[in-house]
């Protein structure tokens, strides 16, 4: 095969756009794309400074190279998850990156900022692991946005993330969700923006990217990652791609393209204030610190009785009987 | 010819002497779904493998939260 751009001898091949590309050219490509999608979804001004969320893996050091190469303002943050030496050694490959190109990282770890880790969550919550590690994440990329001062979150999601996620909340009809599935997320009230530049390209193409621009990433999958949703979703798209190439960008450009507006007036939720940590829920408390007060056996609603009337404290506690507690699942 | 396979980390060997895509479809897997590294170099499914090659065949799927 030969380079589509070039006619050299071709590496990467991109079976949906029946084109292939050497090892000089496709990293362009990449760039070109992030470029693109950057511009179709205003995702960033050239004077934002933007906090790209990494774990370590192909996809965040992939779009953090990218950013850098496009010259944003971009630093890296990094949650320490806990998760033995697959946390031990994502980190040591993040930080590697980041001094490879003298680039800023910032480090919060789970346990010390929040008292407990991802495998002990896992055991202890009533939510499955990745669901109480991706609030986790969600809600520290938020928090440290807010304080930091950064005007945008950037994540490594790529397009068969997106098209995984859309698929199962099909599936589901989950229409809120399927609402707020946006390659970018304007900021409100305690939210930070948060974009998506790899949404137009495949996990395929984001690995080959970082290969061929010497980024040393974790290749080792979660060790807690089997039976994950999101995984057979991935499987189940794949084994249409193979014989139907396009299908998945179909499925989620199209959804960008000629979708999104059908769903638009579902994304309705009621957002205020979280009564324990500030952040914006759709609940009295938001669900991360609901799920932190289950895994370390504590009670919401605490700081309530001192400042709440009679009737809002008899709500509070009401409404925040744990699962932990109803399960008999609390850590001694 | 030896092939390097991930997550878990194993060896096996295979005819060489064929395609990459050939080789991949003895393995059960799916050309969009890995990176296959000859001597530090990217091939494609349409390239060919000797019998005295050594590949990488590292997947590129990855979940779990995101």
């Amino acid at each position: 095969m030969r380079c589509r751009r070039c006619h050299a001898p071709a590496v990467v091949e991109v079976r949906r756009h029946n084109a292939a590309f050497c090892r000089d050219c496709f990293p362009s490509i990449v760039t070109e794309q992030v470029r693109k999608a950057i511009r179709r979804f205003d995702m960033l001004e050239r004077d934002d400074r933007v906090l790209v969320a990494v774990s370590g893996g192909k996809d965040s050091l992939a779009l953090w190279d990218v950013l850098l190469e496009l010259g944003y303002d971009v630093t890296g943050l990094y949650l320490g998850l806990g998760i033995g030496g697959y946390s031990d050694r994502s980190h040591a490959l993040t930080a590697a990156f980041a001094r490879s190109r003298g680039a800023d990282l910032r480090v919060v770890d789970l346990t010390e900022e929040h008292g407990f880790d991802i495998p002990t969550a896992g055991r202890r919550g009533s939510r499955s692991t990745c669901a109480v590690c991706g609030l986790s994440k969600r809600y520290v990329f938020n928090k440290v946005a807010l304080d930091g001062g950064f005007d945008v979150i950037a994540t490594g999601h790529n397009l068969d993330d997106e098209a995984a996620t859309l698929l199962g909340n099909t599936l589901r009809w989950d229409t809120s969700s399927i609402a707020r599935q946006s390659p970018q997320l304007p900021a409100k009230e305690g939210m930070a923006k948060k974009v998506k530049p790899l949404y137009r390209l495949s996990e395929l193409e984001t690995a080959a990217y970082a290969f061929l621009r010497d980024i040393e990433y974790v290749v080792e999958e979660c060790p807690l990652v089997d039976g994950n949703t999101q995984l057979r979703y991935k499987n189940a798209m794949n084994a249409i791609e193979s014989t139907s190439p396009g299908t998945k960008a179909q499925f989620f450009l199209g959804y960008l393209d000629r979708g999104a507006d059908l769903f638009a007036r579902e994304d309705d939720a009621d957002v205020r204030t979280c009564g324990s940590c500030g952040q914006p829920t759709t609940g009295r408390y938001c669900a991360f610190c609901r799920a932190k007060a289950q895994v370390l056996g504590r009670r919401l609603g605490v700081q309530a009785v001192a400042l709440a009337d009679d009737r809002e404290v008899a709500d509070a506690l009401s409404d925040e009987v744990l699962p932990a507690e109803i399960y008999g699942g609390a850590p001694a | 010819m030896k092939v390097r396979l991930r997550n878990p980390d194993r060896e096996v060997e295979v005819a060489g002497g064929r395609s990459v895509r050939d080789v991949l479809d003895e393995l059960d897997v799916h050309p969009d779904t890995v990176l296959v590294i000859r001597e530090g170099e990217l091939v494609t499914r349409h390239d060919r493998v000797a019998e005295g090659d050594e590949i990488e065949v590292r997947p590129v799927i990855s979940g779990g939260a995101r």
